[in-house]
């Protein structure tokens, strides 16, 4: 390769760094427009020019959406909601995972079939008929009335099954001739061994409910049983018209999965990748 | 069998007999909550009449036609960027590339209705600088449907790009050496290495993004709070509608069954699509 050529590759080659340098900051911005806005005084949010700065800090819209809003207690339906989806969904799917990786009985196949089946089903379809199930069972405003429904996440067995199917069966023949328990060798073998899954998968879990809307916007219908998400688009007679306002109780409830996401980085990214099919 | 009790016992419960109701359910002119009488195929038969529901199926493909292929192309593109990094700047930048996707839509939806707000908002002097005229552009029907797929497009972007990234870390660096040693321009190095080898990748994205996108309903429906929602309805917002706001499950269930048929036809199709087009050389 002659010189000119070279220089001419590596211009390009800076060209498209600084361009999506460039592009990956005008795609957060709204992010923090939303943010610097949201800590502005009134007067100045309603500015007719652009200010990227504020002249002042005020958190008066924090406080605002934490005392005159439910705020307080959507944070703790959103919490244990989504801990309780997780919770539940990790520990289901890791021993029905187990039982078709590694044991052989009659409703084995049959039972894998459904697993990849619900992976086609879209849950919106069932909205109905999951809402008259929980108006049926009086679960209708209650946490349980929100995480049952929820806990339909076939890729978490399927991504299990991949791991335990990948343990090496001279583990598994050791156990046995000590005589391990299949709960045993669960619990001591193919648990710890995958702590990295079960941390990424819980994870995202956890985000992916404390983000839902459609089911916990419909099995709720007093305001102090929302969560979060739910609850900051439906009290826009509390904020009147203040945008600023509602962009504070918008980052609040923005805040957790942001900072689950920066603070675990890598597993979000392993475990979305899993999840996709595509190995991480 | 106690290892798969607990899963049987919930997948019974809200996965199967949802199922099975739901399709009982289609067949009857029952309320929401409360039983109805058998009405035969009526609830269908019903629907090529129904305007409303044209409505939803013809701006659901809308919608589709908005996101996956766009969408998918604007991934690929900062994917490829993305890739070029290193290191700390690559982590940086990708974060910046991710974090919308990780928000709840609520939050998405305060972010761009905060952002596009017809007084104040900083994107109408975007509009200014090119000229065109402000609009209220949740409120106007002509643009609902582009702006809420550029949200969404926003918003979901993140995801495809992980993908993308997994995908290109995939090939193997010595293809693109001897690629350089043979003098090939940028655009040949992505036509004849980068794009065949990622097809497969490329097209599960395409997939995801496909069957997601038909089931769209929470930007469409806060979008449309204060505005038009029977010009901007979709699949998911009629069966709500109908169920919850109407109180008819029965014709609900109708319109679910029909949404359902068409997700599991096109997971099918595209299933045996990738299939082929993964085998030509």
């Amino acid at each position: 390769m002659n010189a000119a050529a070279l220089k001419r590759l590596n211009a390009g080659a800076a060209i498209i760094t600084v361009l999506t340098v460039i592009c990956a900051v005008i795609w957060a911005f709204p992010i923090y427009w939303g943010i610097v806005s949201s800590l502005k005084p009134d007067d100045e949010v309603v500015r007719p020019y652009i200010e990227l700065w504020p002249d002042t800090f005020t958190l008066e819209h924090y406080i605002f959406a934490l005392t005159e809003t439910q705020i307080g207690i959507w944070y703790i339906n959103s919490i244990a909601t989504a801990v309780g989806v997780t919770v539940l969904t990790i520990g289901t799917s890791i021993f029905c995972a187990y039982a078709i990786s590694q044991l052989r009985f009659p409703l084995r196949q049959p039972l894998w079939w459904l697993i990849l089946a619900s992976f086609m089903v879209p849950t919106q379809v069932l909205i109905i008929n999951h809402f008259v199930l929980m108006a049926e069972m009086r679960l209708l405003n209650s946490w349980a009335g929100i995480i049952l429904p929820q806990l339909i996440h076939p890729v978490v067995v399927i991504v299990y099954k991949q791991f335990f199917d990948q343990v090496p069966r001279d583990f598994r023949e050791a156990a046995i001739m000590d005589n391990a328990s299949e709960w045993r060798m669960l619990f001591r073998i193919y648990i710890p061994m995958n702590w990295g899954v079960t941390t990424a998968l819980s994870i995202v879990t956890f985000i992916w409910t404390w983000n839902a809307f459609l089911w916990p916007f419909l099995a709720v219908t007093r305001t102090e049983m929302m969560t979060i998400t739910v609850g900051i688009t439906q009290t826009n007679d509390a904020f009147g018209v203040y945008y600023a306002s509602e962009l504070a109780a918008a980052v609040l409830a923005g805040l957790p999965v942001a900072l689950a996401y920066l603070l675990f980085q890598r597993k979000v990214t392993q475990a979305i990748t899993l999840s996709a099919g595509i190995k991480g | 069998m106690a290892l798969i009790a607990p899963f049987l016992a919930v997948y019974t419960l809200i996965f199967i007999y949802p199922t099975i109701q739901l399709f009982l359910l289609s067949f009857t002119d029952a309320p929401l909550i409360g039983a109805g009488e058998y009405v035969g195929v009526e609830n269908y038969a019903r629907l090529p009449e129904d305007r409303r529901f044209h409505t939803a199926l013809s701006n659901t493909a809308y919608f589709v036609a908005l996101t996956v292929v766009p969408g998918t192309a604007v991934a690929l593109a900062i994917a490829l960027g993305v890739s070029r990094l290193n290191g700390r700047l690559q982590a940086l930048i990708l974060a910046l590339f991710f974090l919308p996707y990780i928000l709840p839509v609520s939050v998405i939806y305060r972010l761009w209705d905060w952002t596009m707000n017809f007084q104040f908002g900083i994107a109408m002097h975007v509009f200014d600088l090119l000229g065109i005229q402000r609009v209220p552009v949740f409120k106007v029907t002509g643009w609902f449907m582009p702006m809420v797929a550029f949200v969404t497009i926003w918003w979901t972007c993140g995801f495809s790009i992980l993908l993308f990234l997994a995908g290109l870390r995939a090939i193997p660096a010595e293809i693109y050496e001897a690629a350089q040693l043979d003098n090939a321009s940028r655009w040949r190095t992505f036509r004849r290495i980068t794009w065949p080898l990622l097809w497969p990748v490329t097209a599960l994205v395409l997939t995801i993004q496909l069957i997601s996108q038909l089931k769209i309903f929470d930007q469409v429906y806060l979008f449309s709070e204060g505005g038009r929602p029977n010009d901007n309805m979709v699949m998911v917002y009629y069966i709500f509608q109908r169920a919850f706001e109407r109180d008819q499950g029965g014709r609900a269930a109708a319109i679910a069954v029909v949404l359902f048929l068409i997700v599991i036809v096109v997971s099918v199709l595209n299933f045996q699509l990738t299939r082929i087009s993964g085998r030509r050389p």
